[in-house]
């Protein structure tokens, strides 16, 4: 058990040892100088220079690399290159934000796929469970902006129950908060519920064909009870795995989001630093969703431990 | 010896024609002619279009859908149906050097991945896991802020963020065929590597990378919209179904339907390909199907 | 332990007072496809049976219609009864299955590597069945009780074992935990459907004991399939052979492994006698092979493998009894007191004799 966790954190730390030098060498080899870049052709080269030595681009790539990774690692990471403003607070106060969508987007996409999947599982023949099914498939064609783009239409230009868009802050005004996060975690959420409803779906199906589910039966358990005491918890490990992995494609899914609803979190802040060419703070912001897919991968690898005991390894 | 004769009762148990042979399922039917539609409109619009697809013309200013203009117009005066059309293009071209640079990367990868030594192959699939950790939007926005940008730019991002998807399943094809007995033939009768990659390895991973070829299609499709719609995607004014959402936005409560038509298009290419590659894979792996 | 019959008409459904399990006419179909047939058989209190016959003869689902488990699309009908049970197995509800499931009748199945949860605790697992049927009133009882179970079938420190998850235990392991959930609720009935197949030669003989031993402790019957001759000597007082979905010959072990009467067994036991070879060195074999299930031929379902078949066979042969427990359905039966058998396929019996 020691020895995996170990593991599993060697190779945590080395994925992002390995990610936050891909990105930064991306970075760094991009064609032009960021000084200029942040300047503007029209600067003088002196203004350059200056802006290169403030920023300490005129030093070796290692040690801007290792500066980088001290800055993100101690929370600091410098000032940005076109609005000289600290980067710090700016990207907590976004991530926040986008945390709360991703977070809410993936609660609302548990809570329609689980049961959604189980019943279309249990259901695989009959028709309710084929017309779920397709109704699935249709769901994951569905882009999530598309998805806000709806919502929109109906739910605030045509019904005009909630606002088309904005963000407040849930200390400021905790309703307004929530009726603003309601309809880009459901554009989020949905879309996601789709393509997790068919990963349940398969998971169960699996699982329900295992001998030991017959077992549980022939023990004098309903289908049902069989299933929920001994299907589901080893259905969960492929699940699982897949919500990691949704987790980033929500996160980048929230980038598109931020947009439609005009939401300051993360992705808008990449954007407008991509607009801008702010290129340092791109890369930090880069480097924070990747560190979170990483980081949860990692966390996915402790609940299979959870799970599993066979992964545990030694006899008890 | 009991357990073919459970396998072989429930098999044959199940009614031949629903289990077994089972060339066509509605999946493959459906998700090929909605492609074979996609593809048709891009065809199309390269001879035909009802009007000028870029034609700004401010006397038409957003046209209800009528006999002359069949989705009508969107603010500039252009007119929705040929920029639909005119759109399929943009969506099959970035999909197809996407995942052509997917696979031509890819499935090398997941075969030398899967024929190297184990913890050669587990080494590659780390990196190859790294790749996850930055989907295909965000290494679009990336390569966007480096290089600015433009349809190339999201192709060859998309494609790059589909790598890890190829290489892992090939990888996985690849370690079940070096497992077989002709494979093991081979190398006994000093059959080199490449060889054997050439000979036995790819003709039977082609299913696989066909399946996954469909499927990563309705990926780039979805991404490339969404590209568009940040406008990092392909620059006005070619059309594209992605920016035609875009625009649409500001416009909701005037008309809608200019975030319908775009909006159906997207999904139902995109289900298209979706169903085309669960279609093919039952087709070519009767065990991996649907679950009957 | 016997169970004590309820009153009422229902209660009264094996013919005497003595039968267990009364399978009436039993069929499996699955679209319109007939895998059993027909099949009808009593296992009296305590009393040990074998149910043997090739792959794809139907002996497996006879067990899983029994239990009432078989999988999807495939159809009981017929009727089977059980002792203190007031309804009929064969088309009752889930609710009223699952009462009798684990309690009334239990099953020991052949793949004991999947057969547990590789995620619960074996003593959990034991102690489940007893919750279930709340035949132990609360957990710790129950937890002691798969203890003391798991100690009877031969665990090595069982306290050890109820805490350890099914993926430390060897197969022959696995299989003695799913023996002691099986018995854990002293059932009527013990279903085994070949558990010992999966197992090293090895163990096999250890783990049949135990199951002979424990449905005799619990004066059980036992319902037990196997392709095995030998298996079913040991452990079995009669055998039913199976073919093709239907009852072929039955009798007590004895008479039938040394008298066979239907020309299939003959060639069943010819097959398995190590000891003859024909003329050319091979060891004898039934000619043919066994059909898919569903397509055995009208009438004799044995006739196109069958060297004496003749045109009657073309018809549906009658059960010929020979005894309380025992007959047989063959128009060409091997002759009473014709001696012993094994010299090998009906083929060469039949060069033998001419």
């Amino acid at each position: 058990m020691i020895v995996r966790l170990v593991q599993r954190i060697g190779i945590l730390l080395a994925s992002l040892a390995v990610s936050s030098v891909l990105v930064f060498a991306f970075m760094a080899v991009l064609p032009g100088d960021p000084a200029r870049v942040a300047l503007g052709t029209s600067a003088s080269d002196s203004a350059v220079a200056q802006l290169r030595e403030q920023f300490g681009l005129d030093r070796p790539l290692v040690a801007q690399y290792l500066h980088w990774i001290h800055g993100l690692l101690t929370f600091d990471p410098g000032n940005s290159y076109i609005s000289q403003a600290p980067i710090g607070p700016q990207l907590a106060d976004r991530l926040q934000v986008t945390l709360w969508l991703v977070g809410t987007g993936m609660v609302i996409a548990c809570v329609l796929a689980l049961p959604m999947g189980t019943l279309m599982a249990v259901r695989h023949r009959k028709p309710s469970g084929l017309v779920l099914s397709a109704l699935s498939q249709v769901g994951v064609a569905i882009p999530a902006f598309l998805a806000g783009i709806l919502l929109i239409t109906v739910f605030a230009v045509g019904l005009g129950w909630l606002p088309a868009n904005g963000w407040t802050p849930p200390v400021q005004d905790p309703v307004l908060f929530l009726k603003q996060l309601l309809m880009p975690a459901l554009s989020l959420g949905i879309v996601q519920a789709a393509v997790l409803t068919r990963y349940v779906r398969s998971a169960v199906l699996d699982v329900l064909r295992e001998d030991y589910l017959r077992t549980a039966r022939a023990k004098g358990l309903r289908p049902t009870r069989a299933l929920l005491r001994h299907g589901l918890r080893n259905a969960a490990v492929p699940v699982v795995t897949v919500l990691a992995l949704q987790l980033a494609t929500l996160l980048v899914g929230s980038v598109v989001i931020e947009r439609v609803f005009v939401i300051p979190g993360l992705g808008s802040l990449l954007l407008d630093s991509v607009a801008n060419r702010d290129l340092i703070v791109v890369q930090d912001v880069v480097m924070i969703i990747a560190m979170a897919v990483l980081l949860v991968n990692f966390l996915v690898d402790l609940v299979y431990l959870l799970i599993d005991p066979r992964l545990r390894g030694g006899a008890s | 010896m009991s357990a073919p004769e459970r396998e072989a009762t429930v098999a044959s148990a199940v009614p031949a024609g629903r289990r077994r042979r089972r060339p066509v399922t509605g999946s493959l039917l459906v998700g090929g002619l909605v492609v074979a539609i996609v593809i048709g409109m891009a065809l199309l619009s390269f001879v035909w279009t009802p009007h000028d697809p870029t034609l700004v013309d401010p006397s038409v200013r957003l046209r209800e859908p009528s006999p002359d203009y069949w989705f009508g117009t969107d603010k500039f005066g252009r007119d929705v149906f040929s920029q639909i059309l005119m759109g399929s293009r943009t969506t099959l071209f970035v999909g197809f050097v996407a995942v052509g640079v997917a696979a031509v990367v890819g499935v090398p990868l997941g075969i030398v991945a899967g024929m190297a030594p184990r913890w050669f192959g587990e080494l590659l699939m780390r990196g190859n896991d790294l790749l996850l950790a930055f989907p295909a939007l965000l290494l679009a926005i990336m390569f966007a802020a480096v290089y600015g940008a433009g349809t190339l730019v999201a192709m060859i991002a998309i494609g790059i963020a589909s790598i890890p998807h190829f290489a892992r399943l090939i990888r996985g094809g690849t370690l079940q065929v070096m497992e077989t007995e002709y494979v093991t033939a081979a190398r006994a009768a000093g059959r080199g590597p490449f060889a054997i990659a050439v000979r036995h390895v790819l003709p039977n991973v082609t299913s696989l990378v066909i399946v996954q070829a469909s499927v990563g299609f309705a990926i780039a499709v979805l991404a490339e919209a969404a590209l568009s719609f940040l406008g990092f995607g392909t620059p006005p004014p070619t059309p594209s179904w992605g920016r035609m959402l875009q625009e649409s936005q500001e416009l909701l409560s005037i008309a809608p339907r200019l975030a319908v038509f775009p909006g159906v298009a997207i999904a139902v290419a995109v289900l298209g390909f979706n169903l085309l590659g669960d279609g093919l894979r039952d087709r070519f792996d009767p065990k991996l199907e649907d679950r009957r | 332990m016997t169970p004590v019959p309820e009153t009422g008409p229902a209660a009264a459904a094996p013919g005497s007072p003595d039968d267990v399990l009364a399978v009436r006419n039993l069929g499996v179909t699955v679209g319109g496809r007939k895998l059993v047939e027909d099949v009808d058989f009593t296992i009296r209190a305590g009393e040990r049976v074998g149910l043997i016959g090739e792959s794809g003869s139907g002996k497996s689902l006879t067990a899983l219609s029994v239990m009432g488990l078989l999988p999807e699309g495939l159809r009981a009908s017929g009727s089977v009864r059980l002792a203190g049970v007031g309804h009929d197995l064969v088309g009752a509800d889930e609710a009223r299955m699952s009462r009798v499931r684990g309690k009334e009748i239990a099953m020991v199945f052949q793949e004991p590597m999947t057969a547990l949860n590789p995620t619960m605790r074996v003593g959990r697992q034991i102690a489940e069945v007893l919750l279930i049927h709340r035949t132990r009133p609360d957990r710790a009882s129950a937890r002691a009780a798969a203890v003391e179970l798991l100690a009877q079938v031969g665990l090595p420190d069982p306290a050890a074992a109820a805490q350890a998850y099914p993926h430390q235990f060897s197969g022959g392991q696995r299989q003695r935990v799913v023996l002691a959930i099986a018995l854990a609720n002293d059932p009527a009935l013990l279903v085994c459907d070949e558990p010992t197949t999966a197992l090293d030669v090895t163990v096999q003989a250890r783990v049949l004991d135990l199951i002979v031993r424990g449905v005799q402790d619990r004066r059980s019957a036992m319902l037990f399939i196997t392709h095995d001759l030998a298996v079913v000597a040991t452990a079995c007082e009669r055998v039913m052979v199976m073919y093709g979905g239907r009852l072929v010959e039955s009798g007590p072990v004895r008479e039938v492994f040394t008298r066979p009467r239907h020309r299939y067994t003959q060639g069943l036991i010819g097959a398995s006698d190590l000891t003859v070879v024909d003329d050319r060195g091979r060891l004898a074999t039934i000619p043919g092979s066994v059909p898919a299930a569903g397509r055995f031929p009208a009438g004799c379902v044995f006739r196109n493998r069958c060297a004496q078949a003749t045109d009657v066979c073309a018809t549906r042969p009658e059960w010929v009894p020979t005894g309380p427990d025992s007959g047989y359905a063959c128009f060409h039966p091997v002759p009473a007191g014709s001696g012993a058998p094994g010299t090998g396929s009906p083929t060469n019996q039949e060069a033998g004799r001419g």
